[in-house]
């Protein structure tokens, strides 16, 4: 078992590079390895000096994301053999900014997720003695969906929208509001609607849909949004001919 | 993030009327007045019992959504073509109101038509 696959991997080092370059390393083509296993191995065995990011190795973290022959993937989640016989090409997730290498800095999604209120907002909470908030597997069920996100990023990279309109709020984040407006212990929808019912929130979106198509979690980002978007036209259309109505 | 609320649920309400209603009646419209009936696989009705129909004010008013709505579906899709297709954001308003423009123009010559 001496086979081995090329990964053309995608470097870019500031200090030395202005531009990122490719660089092929031969790594084993193993049947129980994934791409990830292969970028430790060049880590590990054949060069040290390669930076890229991950941790948990079973789709749970989101940290591996990459483009990977033009799309973006978990590295963790990717068999080495489905690319036989390569090359493989890895480069950051585009449509960020590179750090370093694989490194891609994700400030603006951090900085969108927190204007969207990704928590459980309630108008009063009640006291502790009170007991906890109840909820049936119903309603449960009506968010579980989209709360199974990881923030690995992929459908930013997918959206053409995002690449084209970097102000988007982007589906990872409206579907994380969903998330929590479908919440039955959340009282939150009224600000967030009035947060993303803007042409750079919702009403950005085209419905490529290929958000949802990356999903390694199946949260369906695309559905959440169309979803957002007939509660924001409702929502208008009641502020048009209801104005008296809050 | 500007705080300008969008216009665009008016336009997307139009949009998602008429993708629905087109999606499932412009095809059956186009089967059977279009292709099955003058290629005689179904006797369809005549040219003249289907104006009669069409006297009726409910099946005028039925006829104008459908054609108006769908063209709206259209002129929305367009715009994003526009948009992002071919990169020609920053013809926003010019866009805007050729698509939706269009779309009702396509809606008077329809109302003019049908009444």
């Amino acid at each position: 078992m001496a086979s081995t696959i090329t990964i053309e991997v995608s470097r870019y080092r500031p200090e030395e590079e202005s531009e990122p370059v490719f660089q092929s390393y031969e790594v084993p083509l193993r049947s129980d390895w994934v791409i990830l296993d292969g970028l430790n191995y060049i880590k590990n065995e054949l060069d040290g000096s390669l930076s890229f990011r991950w941790s948990c190795r079973m789709g749970v973290c989101g940290s591996c994301g990459m483009m990977i022959n033009g799309e973006p993937v978990l590295t963790c989640a990717a068999f080495l053999e489905s690319y036989a016989p390569g090359p493989i090409r890895i480069e950051p997730l585009q449509h960020f900014p590179v750090v370093r290498d694989l490194v891609t800095d994700m400030e603006d999604f951090m900085g969108k997720l927190t204007t969207v209120k990704p928590w459980v907002v309630r108008e009063e909470e009640k006291p502790v003695e009170e007991g906890e908030y109840k909820q049936t597997p119903e309603q449960l069920a009506d968010f579980k969906r989209y709360s199974m996100c990881i923030n690995c990023m992929l459908c930013y990279s997918a959206c053409p929208v995002y690449g084209l309109e970097p102000e988007f709020t982007g589906p990872a984040a409206i579907a994380l509001a969903q998330r929590y407006n479908l919440d039955s212990r959340d009282e939150g929808n009224d600000d967030r609607m009035e947060i993303l019912s803007h042409d750079e929130g919702i009403w950005s979106c085209t419905l490529v849909g290929e958000c949802s198509e990356v999903c390694p979690k199946d949260v369906d980002p695309a559905g959440a949004i169309q979803r957002y978007k007939l509660a924001g036209a409702t929502s208008w259309w009641k502020s048009i001919l209801l104005p008296w109505q809050k | 993030m500007s705080a300008k609320k969008s216009n665009d649920p008016f336009f997307w309400t139009l949009f998602g009327a008429g993708g629905a209603l087109s999606a499932m009646l412009i095809p059956a419209f186009l089967f059977l007045f279009g292709i099955a009936t003058p290629l005689g696989w179904v006797e369809g009705p005549a040219y003249e019992s289907v104006k009669m129909v069409l006297l009726h004010p409910l099946a005028r008013i039925v006829a104008f959504f459908l054609v108006s709505l769908s063209l709206f579906h259209g002129a929305h899709r367009f715009r994003f073509t526009l948009y992002d297709g071919l990169q020609l954001k920053h013809l926003f308003q010019l866009i805007a109101v050729i698509c939706y423009g269009g779309a009702l123009a396509g809606s008077i010559v329809t109302g003019y038509i049908l009444w």
